[in-house]
């Protein structure tokens, strides 16, 4: 490839000269350009509408990508230092589940940290894959799980040779990365496949002084939503493979479920968004850190909060952590992230990431300006002189292993009854209950319901956390495996 | 030749005055900065593209937000004032001689630069002895003050753009933390008549209210603004803007255009629309 080439946009360039070429379109979508559909047409612009087209010829189709399509899968995967990268349209969700059922067959095994996206859960009561869990540090005062050390991956493979992949956070929502270098060399010398979850983390790519990516440390396939933190619009991602992985086979499964009318909006932003980082990475991710680091300090400073970084590092469950995610710890001011979340959003109308029983985690992009960091600093201030309070009688620890009983999909397609959550000590769950975000199930199917948990629920409900997952929309019941 | 300066006050409304000739063209971190000389105004200074202030009837509004707290305060001795790089609420401040210390927070500096330089009118006391002027931003600066000032003086640009911060409910609420306990908070207050500006006007008075005990809403003419019709807030933790000693201001002898005690209590009875929108 010539070195000038990732200033290159194929797509972009194909969709450019399909609307000047006035081809006349007999074939869907059916508000033609918008002419079909005036409001949305005034509200969203007429190139946005006009670039929402079809698959066809000279614009090449995602299921089977042999034109441009191909040309700017290839650049990404150029860009991301893989053998292929492929577009993916249906969320990074969609990225996780397809690497996850081309690793592990019905009944195989697969080694992953218990604090995933329900994502990765969700592939496995697709798939049928049984999950063996990993041991993660636990920080008992941030009431978070951190990453998993090398050695507990080891163990795990060990006592599980059978398994066929280990799935690694990279990072996790809070920022804490493994050490996915060693990790990648352990699977290896197991014959086992690594697959990373980077949905927090397409930046590792383009920015310096951040974490290891995965494909740089050796990883075979990883998901990465580059809507998150790379630029391009929501609900767009790739899924990322080594020359280790079958690419042919790895298309058949995401074509599995991926949809048939790939959105060109979507692949468009896509295409930018690569281009872009390519060029501008570096400064954009400079940019945000030095405008995280300054937040971070003047959040320290306030008194109270706790906006942590790089100091958890213990080089074991802490490898290294991502410093453009400002996480900050709220249970010293008597608040639940929870409850900081709720107030920034109703009183100063400032719309964070999320907030849990013990931390608020709000995200920091180079499209960001000075000022409206000085007001989520000042806002932040205010709440804790307005709003502080004592602490005790606060929930002390988020953060509850759980026991597996049966694997998820056994335990979602079983026989089930509804009972009222406070009923359900010593049940067998066959559903998720989980905040969201971020997501990460509370309880997963086939898991025992203990009292802890149900208190854990109870208290994050009554903090203001939406809970989703259950059948019932308001989670006060939940299914129970029959006896 | 003709060269025009126009302002759009709405996406269809649109106020022009005809420029003499253009003195300053400037681009800082921040904005745009335009100084120019017009034949019915004066000279005007620009922001953005929007007009700040004009030598012909600047007055009525730095009048208007320096006079009224001043007239209420007792005793006011130490202000702050945020934003005003052009100097003409400093100006009118430096006219008390129980004023003791100015903190002046310009987020850009430039503006301070080209107004000294071009803008002699209002930047006459920018060097008085009494002033300090922070480039900084405002809503950082305030943030880290306790207890310190009797009277803080909002002189910002519109909240769409640098100002935007200084329209909020965390900057009202560090302006609260930052006065002391019989301090006063007077702002620009944006417009009633167009949407868009009554809206943020609506926005700014919401934020205030959830902050301070007394606030109220005062107006004034402004030729030069859009629709001309002009509000002020005056939030305060203990003062109403009725508790004015006419006599002793009035023997002060300030010499002004614009203000005087009789209009200081007129220009808080509002219009029917105008009340509704605050109520709103």
């Amino acid at each position: 490839m010539k070195e000038r080439d990732f200033f290159k946009a194929p797509l972009f360039d194909a969709l450019k000269k399909h609307l000047s070429n006035r081809v006349v379109p007999f074939d869907v979508p059916g508000h033609k350009g918008g002419r079909g559909n005036r409001e949305l047409t005034e509200f969203l612009g007429e190139t946005c509408m006009k670039c929402d087209v079809n698959s066809m010829k000279p614009l090449d189709n995602l299921c089977n990508p042999e034109g441009v399509i191909k040309e700017a899968q290839a650049l990404a995967a150029e860009a991301f230092g893989a053998k292929e990268a492929f577009f993916i349209v249906n969320g990074t969700t969609a990225a996780v589940q397809a690497m996850i059922m081309y690793a592990v067959k019905p009944k195989e095994k697969i080694i992953l940290p218990r604090n995933v996206h329900r994502s990765v859960i969700n592939a496995l009561v697709v798939g049928g894959g049984i999950p063996v869990y990993l041991d993660t540090g636990i920080n008992e005062k941030l009431g978070i799980a951190l990453g998993v050390s090398a050695e507990e991956v080891e163990r795990k493979i060990k006592q599980n040779p059978d398994a066929k992949a280990v799935l690694i956070n990279n990072p996790t929502y809070y920022g804490i990365c493994s050490d996915i270098k060693r990790i990648s060399e352990i699977t290896k010398k197991h014959n086992m496949l690594l697959l990373a979850d980077e949905a927090h983390g397409a930046h590792f790519y383009f920015g310096d002084n951040l974490p290891l990516s995965a494909m740089a440390a050796g990883v075979d396939l990883s998901a990465v939503s580059m809507h998150k933190t790379g630029g391009s619009l929501t609900q767009s991602s790739v899924l990322l493979a080594r020359e280790t992985v079958n690419a042919d086979y790895l298309r058949q499964i995401i074509n599995l479920t991926q949809t048939t009318s790939a959105s060109y909006l979507l692949m468009l932003s896509l295409d930018l968004a690569r281009k872009n980082l390519q060029q501008n990475g570096k400064e954009i991710f400079k940019k945000t850190l030095e405008f995280v680091n300054y937040a971070r300090d003047e959040i320290n400073g306030l008194g109270g909060y706790y906006a942590f970084a790089d100091e958890l590092i213990d080089n074991k469950y802490v490898f290294d952590f991502d410093k453009t995610k400002l996480s900050v710890y709220t249970r010293d001011i008597g608040l639940a992230g929870r409850e900081v979340y709720d107030i920034l959003r109703d009183d100063y109308n400032i719309q964070i990431e999320f907030g849990d029983i013990a931390n608020i985690l709000a995200i920091i992009s180079a499209g960001d300006r000075a000022l409206e960091i000085e007001r989520l600093i000042s806002a932040l201030f205010e709440i804790k002189r307005l709003y502080s309070k004592d602490k005790s009688g606060m929930f002390e620890s988020e953060y509850i292993v759980p026991k597996v009983v049966l694997p998820p999909q056994q335990a979602f397609y079983s026989d089930k009854i509804s009972l009222k959550r406070e009923e359900c000590a010593g049940k067998i769950c066959s559903e998720f209950v989980m905040c969201y975000p971020p997501g990460i199930p509370i309880l997963a199917p086939g898991e025992e319901i203990t009292d802890k948990i149900l208190e854990y629920i109870s208290y994050a409900k009554d903090k203001g956390c939406q809970l989703l997952g259950t059948e019932d929309i308001k989670a006060d019941y939940i299914k129970v495996l029959k006896e | 030749m003709e060269l025009w300066y126009s302002e759009n006050h709405t996406p269809n409304v649109k106020f022009s005055i005809k420029i003499d000739k253009q003195i300053v063209s400037v681009q800082s971190d921040f904005q745009r900065i335009d100084i120019f000389d017009s034949f019915d105004f004066g000279r005007i200074l620009t922001l953005d593209g929007f007009l700040m202030i004009t030598e012909k009837d600047e007055f009525i509004y730095h009048e208007m937000i320096t006079h009224v707290p001043m007239a209420v305060h007792p005793n006011a001795q130490n202000i702050l004032v945020i934003g005003a790089g052009d100097g003409g609420t400093v100006r009118e401040l430096c006219k008390y001689k129980c004023v003791k210390s100015i903190d002046l927070v310009e987020i850009d500096k430039k503006v301070v630069e080209v107004c000294k330089k071009h803008f002699n009118q209002t930047a006459c006391k920018l060097n008085d002895k009494r002033v300090k002027i922070y480039y900084e931003d405002g809503l950082k600066f305030v943030r880290n003050k306790t207890d310190l000032y009797d009277l803080i003086i909002v002189d910002s640009t519109d909240p769409f753009g640098p100002g935007e911060g200084l329209f909020t409910r965390e900057f009202y609420g560090s302006c609260f933390k930052a006065l002391k306990d019989d301090g006063i908070l007077v702002n620009q207050h944006e417009s009633p008549y167009y949407p868009q500006d009554a809206k943020a006007m609506q926005r700014a008075h919401k934020n205030i209210k959830a902050v301070f005990p007394l606030h109220k809403v005062y107006q004034a003419h402004i030729p030069t603004y859009p629709s001309g019709h002009w509000l002020f807030g005056f939030a305060s933790k203990k003062y109403s803007p009725y508790y004015l000693n006419k006599e002793k201001w009035n023997k002060l002898k300030i010499k002004t255009g614009y203000y005087n005690t009789e209009l200081h209590e007129g220009a808080f009875k509002l219009p029917n629309y105008v009340k509704e929108l605050l109520n709103g």
